[in-house]
């Protein structure tokens, strides 16, 4: 039967759809545990950057003049922000959250955006968009290191100290556990830090915390060593930027492969069931046919051997 | 005498946690010793090697890629852009990188941008070979 043999050939493709969208689940899985440890070991380095960072920052002389990477702009014209998405797709609403989630921003800003892309998906999504982007990157390897990542920063850095931008924000997805990952729209330069808000006021009631009481020795100075220290901070929150995002990306993957796989299961389940009335149907018929056809025959003996008696 | 408790960290993972004896440190303004009770100090740090001494126990030969130092009385933080410990280190690819950037110095003029990152590569790649054979030395003594 023509049906039966269709079915069958939709089971077989069923399977196959369901084999590979769990080895694709299971490659998600193991890729994002990667990616999470990956965050995780820069967590002591940007601990300890920050706090260098903050304590650099309150030593800065009344006259002195703030760093550029730390001083806002009183006139803001133009905007950059840095979109991390993936290259590939395949990953649930991962790509169309964060890209959705810069756009409504990108709109309600009053200036104009450059946009600096990190993943394929961004690029597409914003040029269809029509609007201007200024660097693209793709295809980063899967397992980043600081040197891959460290051009992006360079870009906004450069930008930003040119006068090209004067405020420079960055949209990546926040890995908040396997299920949850929340897009995050944050400014990257100029740097805040803390010490500029809250700290400052609560100073007298909380007991300081070693690094505020020691006096330090500098060597070379305060400024030379902020410097440095600034583009390497703007450089590790990139990098943990595109990690977090990273992460993002393998569960929401993950996810996406175990709901298709579970619908795959589903189908099959389905279409068994099918397959099995259409072949019962058939047997059906087929016996109902070999029946009809000897009772047939036996009435056709049955009446030739009545003539006879007669 | 009370030991410093040491961390070389980089923005990808802690490369030495543990507590030695002294610091030996490559500066921007020279090499620098830190031993316990050293008076609080932040200074920006260079290529080139960095040795941790502990008693009665082999030393530790890091080579850094410049980085920053913080030093209080018993404790130092190191910051590295890049750190690596001797055993890590593939002698044949810092050899290779090392010859890839003098032929690259050599063709190029001063003033060009290939020359100055060639230039870093050399020194990069100059200090991982030494820390590199400094481990090979000092495993072949008994």
């Amino acid at each position: 039967m023509s049906s039966t043999r269709e079915i069958r050939r939709r089971i077989r493709s069923v399977k196959n759809i369901a084999q590979v969208t769990r080895a694709m689940q299971m490659v998600a899985a193991s890729k994002m545990r990667r990616a999470q440890e990956q965050v995780l070991a820069t967590r002591p380095y940007a601990e300890k950057a920050w706090e260098l960072l903050n304590h650099l920052a309150s030593q800065r002389a009344a006259d002195e003049a703030m760093h550029p990477l730390l001083e806002m702009r009183t006139e803001i014209r133009t905007v950059a922000m840095v979109l991390i998405t993936s290259d590939r797709g395949l990953c649930g609403s991962y790509n169309h959250n964060i890209i959705h989630h810069a756009w409504r921003f990108i709109r309600e800003l009053p200036y104009p955006v450059h946009l600096i892309t990190v993943g394929k998906r961004g690029r597409e999504a914003m040029w269809r968009l029509r609007q201007t982007i200024v660097a693209e990157f793709s295809n980063l390897p899967p397992q980043p290191r600081l040197l891959d990542v460290t051009p992006i920063a360079q870009v906004v850095i450069e930008g930003f100290i040119a006068g090209q931008y004067d405020v420079v924000y960055l949209a990546h997805t926040d890995f908040i556990n396997t299920l949850i990952q929340r897009p995050a729209i944050w400014q990257l330069l100029p740097i805040r830090p803390l010490f500029l808000g809250a700290t400052q006021v609560s100073e007298q009631h909380q007991p300081r915390t070693e690094m505020a009481v020691t006096e330090y020795l500098y060597e070379p100075d305060p400024r030379t060593i902020l410097d440095t220290v600034l583009p390497r901070f703007t450089e590790l929150q990139v990098y943990q930027a595109i990690l977090e995002a990273l992460a993002s990306e393998h569960s929401a993957r993950m996810v996406a492969m175990r709901n298709a796989t579970e619908n795959a299961n589903e189908l099959l389940a389905d279409l068994t069931l099918t397959y099995n009335r259409a072949r019962q149907e058939a047997i059906t018929k087929e016996m109902l046919d070999i029946v009809g056809g000897s009772e047939a025959l036996a009435r056709l003996r049955g009446e030739r051997s009545a003539h006879r008696a007669m | 005498m009370s030991p410093l408790r040491c961390e070389v960290v980089t923005a990808e993972r802690i490369v030495f946690q543990g507590e030695v004896d002294m610091v030996l440190a490559p500066g921007v303004q020279g090499q620098l010793g830190i031993l316990p009770h050293h008076a609080p100090l932040i200074t920006a740090l260079t290529y080139g090697e960095l040795i941790l001494r502990r008693a009665g126990q082999e030393d530790e030969y890091i080579a850094i890629g410049g980085g920053f130092m913080e030093v209080g009385p018993h404790q130092v933080t190191i910051l590295a852009d890049s750190a690596e410990r001797a055993e890590e280190i593939d002698i044949e690819r810092a050899e290779a990188a090392r010859r890839r950037a003098a032929e690259i110095m050599a063709q190029k003029r001063r003033e060009d941008a290939d020359f100055a990152r060639a230039e870093a590569a050399l020194r990069r790649s100059t200090t991982r070979i030494k820390v590199a054979k400094r481990k090979r030395k000092a495993g072949g003594k008994p």
